[in-house]
């Protein structure tokens, strides 16, 4: 295909045929506008939802620009983590060296907005002027009396990925600090959620009424002292594939406790965490799994006749899916078929091969698969499958409406909550407004569906 | 609140929610206004990245930049490489008759010669590949925000295209950053006086097209190579922006090369500034103000008088990008409401006096200025100051305009939170206009909404 960069081939991949294969995890292809972003965007997408700390971006101006309240993480509480901060480093700093400017603007910004933590986020030149943070952040920490956590998050240094992994690494300084005497014995904490549009809370609800208690939720709606203490829970449950995987295994490895992988989007993926949390708890409360299974009835009950509604006019129409997660994609594609549709293109910014090999055994023979793609690429695949839906995020959007394609905003920046069985719901109802949308039919691609009816004579 | 505001703090270091973008944003959207032009970002992956989506969310349009994405290595053994790879991939797949290539903070540190890299490009490839024009302009964030990067790739382009040649007969224009729609407005407008004009950047188009049957890979539209070419034989640029140093700015250095005269003007917004701007379109055309903005000036002053009541007396705080404070509020002194502060994150050094200059006459003193400020320090001016209005762009939403419950008339870039930027008119006669009913309505719709009553007869 004409849109497809030589060294992409082996990046993008159909189902069926030969034997799977696919490759990822390498950097992005000079000049291919590629909708990844950096080590910095991932880090600071983890840790932004932690309300109560303070996040400081080293660094010039615009990488914290770009990131200011982006998100749609919510907060009960404190919400610090909304503003931007930055040490807006100029000429003379890259020259000279910004550790006095950090170690200045830290102390300013701890005095003025009493924060549990300090996050100080490396940047790009940050790595090349070569900052020494650790030493700014003990002395800061030293006389703030706060921790102050230097993130490595300079953003050449690998993709979004690694990102989530210096983001873990610094999460897990905090880790292990508090005191965990009043910890619940059936407790766990939720692992790489980030509470947008308040979703947290509707799966902290679902695990209150199962009867588990929560101690930490990170990274959204976070707070610093429940991660200090989030090392005496006896459980982690992960939602999303990359993000807290780290942070899991480094708790597993250090403090013993054991991790689960989950995903919260779409009826069989929601009700199997429910149903693997209550079997993990089930030799302390024999009760869980029979709670676990009510639970999921009930709420079935008013989802299912409400989703038939939708599937009706939405029953063999197709979707294409690119999103930051595979993990996520693998939820989408169970989404989509209850909704009587299919997936035909499905890729995402940093899976693994391993994800990779799982999209294509759950989807359709032929459907298309597909590692750090770029505008030229999606554009012909939607158009090569005609698919009536594109679910991606803000930069994903304008590409579908320009094709005369329905769009459904599954990334950071949605302010509509799609998880749990309420979530569900408006993910199938936001898919049912799009695709039966009469405005398609104006557009160039089906102009002349729809047009004025004629006057009836007058008699 | 008794704590002394920030701003009146010398010490203060860090910055707290930026009234500002970075230079290679301001870049990339003056080159998404050359006709067939992708604009490159040389760095890593993550600046064009948080680019496309800030520019994105406010046009709803599609925007690739392209990166070089230089990973570790490149950072350590120069971008090069990368740089030339990703030009002849975006020639190759983009058909890009023009790249614009800015860098970015990293490659500035790391201290690539952009410049030379793209000589030995045009060397090594002249003879296989079909070269595109490769544009170049340093954009180090570290001394600069998103206009000087803007204006830097308009002065960039002028410099390293425009030549003289046979008389055009074509005047120059470069409007500034502003919306599509003024763009298309200022087209209408020269055609009304019998001008042709190259305009530059020119976004009418490539930030604000139609549905498609099909993705173009890059939009149409735009200022084409050809023009910018032959700008140095034009009898005239008009430059807008008052606080636009001539002596850095692409209508200096055709004046200074090609000796082509230069008119540097505000932003026509407003009575004061739109007239300037009809008188120079007079002089140039040899003919007078064309009927229809005649009458639309009438009607406009006609609005003025309408409308006075509403507005005198107001006090409002206008932020965003220098050039669009000054011109608004020159406009809202002529319409009686006080600027009680002007501010914004930009450091041209020359923004008090632009606001002194254009206030001269109807304000018995000027507004007070802030320079260099985020929103922090502007929220905490304006706590003190009690604005009844708030004009900038919508950065200004949470943290001014919740925080102060005053309402907030968006203007500039960005705007993530209202529909229609695009489409938002802020020049001429018809722009003032559309932007005092804004303000008059908003006034009355605060108005309604504050009151217990509920009259619906105002
Ligand atoms: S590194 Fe510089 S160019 Fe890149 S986003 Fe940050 S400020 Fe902008
Ligand atoms: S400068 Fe580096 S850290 Fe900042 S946005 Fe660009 S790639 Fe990311």
């Amino acid at each position: 295909m004409d849109s497809i960069f030589e060294e992409r081939e082996g990046q993008i991949a159909r189902t069926g045929g030969d034997a799977f294969t696919i490759a990822c995890n390498k950097d992005s292809l000079a000049g291919a506008v590629s909708q990844r972003a950096c080590v910095f965007c991932g880090s600071r997408v983890v840790l932004y939802p932690i309300a109560d700390a303070l996040h400081l971006v080293h660094g010039p101006i615009g990488c914290a620009a770009y990131t200011w309240d982006i998100r749609g993480a919510l907060s009960s509480g404190p919400e610090l983590h909304r503003l931007s901060f930055s040490t807006d480093l100029q000429e003379k700093d890259v020259v000279f060296g910004g550790e006095p400017k950090l170690e200045a603007a830290l102390r300013e910004l701890i005095a003025e907005h009493g924060p549990r933590a300090a996050f100080i986020y490396s940047t790009c030149i940050v790595g090349i002027i070569g900052d020494d943070l650790e030493a700014v952040a003990r002395r800061v920490s030293r006389d703030t009396g706060i921790p102050v956590i230097p993130v490595q998050s300079e953003g050449f240094r690998g993709n979004k990925r690694a990102g989530y992994e210096a983001a873990c690494k610094a999460m897990m300084r905090l880790v292990g600090t508090g005191d965990t005497s009043e910890v619940p014995p059936l407790s766990l904490n939720i692992l790489g959620d980030f509470n947008l549009a308040g979703e947290i809370w509707i799966i902290r609800e679902y695990y209150r009424r199962m009867g588990v208690e929560v101690t930490a939720t990170i990274t959204g709606d976070g707070r610093v002292d429940e991660l200090s203490r989030a090392h005496g829970a006896a459980l982690n449950v992960v939602q999303c594939s990359g993000a807290t995987m780290d942070l899991a295994a480094m708790m597993e490895e250090k403090y013993g406790t054991p991790h689960m992988r989950v995903s919260y989007f779409g009826i069989e993926d929601m009700a199997q965490a429910l149903y693997d949390v209550a079997d993990h708890f089930k030799d302390r409360d024999p009760e869980m799994p029979g709670r676990a299974r009510d639970l999921v009835r009930e709420e079935l009950e008013t989802l299912y006749p409400q989703l038939q509604e939708f599937r009706r006019d939405l029953e063999g129409k197709k979707a294409a899916v690119y999103v930051g997660g595979a993990f996520k994609a693998f939820s989408l594609v169970k989404c989509f078929r209850h909704l009587g549709m299919k997936v035909a293109v499905v890729g995402s910014q940093t899976g693994t091969e391993e994800d990779y090999r799982e999209l294509a055994r759950i989807t359709d023979p032929d459907t298309i698969v597909v590692d750090d793609a770029n505008p030229l690429e999606l554009s012909a695949f939607i158009k090569e499958k005609d698919v009536d839906v594109f679910v991606g995020g803000v930069k994903e959007r304008p590409i579908a409406y320009k094709l005369g394609v329905g769009f459904c905003d599954h990334n950071h920046e949605r302010k509509e909550a799609l998880e749990g069985f309420a979530g569900m719901i408006n993910f199938a109802r936001e898919i049912h407004r799009t695709v039966t949308s009469p405005v398609w039919g104006f557009t160039p691609r089906r102009r002349g569906s729809l047009k004025a009816p004629a006057m009836k004579e007058a008699s | 609140m008794t704590a002394t505001p920030k701003a009146k703090r010398p010490n203060f270091v860090s910055t707290t929610n930026a009234c500002k973008m970075c230079a290679p944003l301001g870049a990339a959207m003056a080159f998404a206004g050359i006709e067939s032009c992708v604009p490159f970002l040389h760095g890593s992956q993550g600046c064009a990245t948080y680019m496309r989506r800030y520019i994105i969310s406010h046009f709803r349009e599609p925007m690739d930049i392209a990166s070089s994405a230089l990973g570790e290595k490149h950072a350590v053994y120069g971008g090069g490489p990368n740089l030339k790879l990703g030009l002849i991939n975006v020639i190759k797949k983009y058909g890009a008759r023009a790249i614009g290539v800015a860098s970015t903070c990293l490659t500035e540190t790391i201290g690539d010669d952009v410049s030379m890299i793209l000589h030995e490009f045009r060397k090594e490839f002249a003879g296989d590949l079909d070269l595109p024009e490769l544009i170049h302009v340093s954009t180090p964030s570290y001394s600069g925000s998103h206009m000087d990067g803007f204006h830097g790739a308009v002065r960039a382009a002028v410099d390293q295209l425009a030549g003289d040649g046979e008389p055009t007969g074509r005047i120059n224009l470069f409007p500034g950053l502003v919306s599509p729609e003024d763009i298309r407005h200022l087209k209408r407008l020269l055609e009304d006086f019998g001008l042709t004009a190259a305009i530059l950047p020119d976004i009418s188009e490539t930030l604000d097209g139609p549905a498609l049957e099909d993705y173009r890979k890059i939009p149409e539209g735009g200022c084409p190579v050809s023009r910018i070419r032959s700008m140095g034989a034009a009898p005239a640029s008009i430059e807008f922006g008052r606080v636009l140093d001539p002596a850095r700015s692409a209508g200096g250095v055709l004046a200074e090369r090609f000796g082509t005269p230069l008119r540097s003007l505000g932003l026509p917004i407003g009575l004061r500034e739109t007239d300037a701007f009809m008188e120079t379109l007079e002089e140039l055309s040899g003919r007078p103000l064309p009927r229809r903005h005649e009458l639309a000036r009438g009607r406009l002053v006609d609005a003025m008088v309408d409308g006075h009541k509403y507005l005198s007396g107001k006090r409002a705080v206008v932020f965003g990008e220098e050039d669009m404070c000054v011109a608004l509020t020159s406009f809202l002194a002529e319409i009686g409401v006080k600027p009680v502060l002007v501010a914004s994150g930009g450091s041209s050094g020359n923004l008090e006096r632009a606001v002194r200059d254009v206030t001269d006459g109807i304000l018995p003193e000027p507004p007070k200025v802030f320079a260099k400020v985020d929103f922090a320090e502007i929220t905490e001016q304006a706590r003190e100051l009690n604005p009844d209005l708030l004009i900038g762009n919508s950065k200004g939403y949470r943290v001014l305009s919740r925080e102060l419950d005053a309402p907030l008339i968006r203007c500039g870039f960005p705007i993530h939170d209202r529909f229609g930027s695009q489409r938002v008119r802020h020049l001429g006669y018809a722009g003032t206009q559309d932007l005092f009913d804004r303000i008059v309505n908003t006034v009355i719709e605060k108005k309604q909404a504050d009151s217990d009553i509920g009259y619906g007869y105002i």
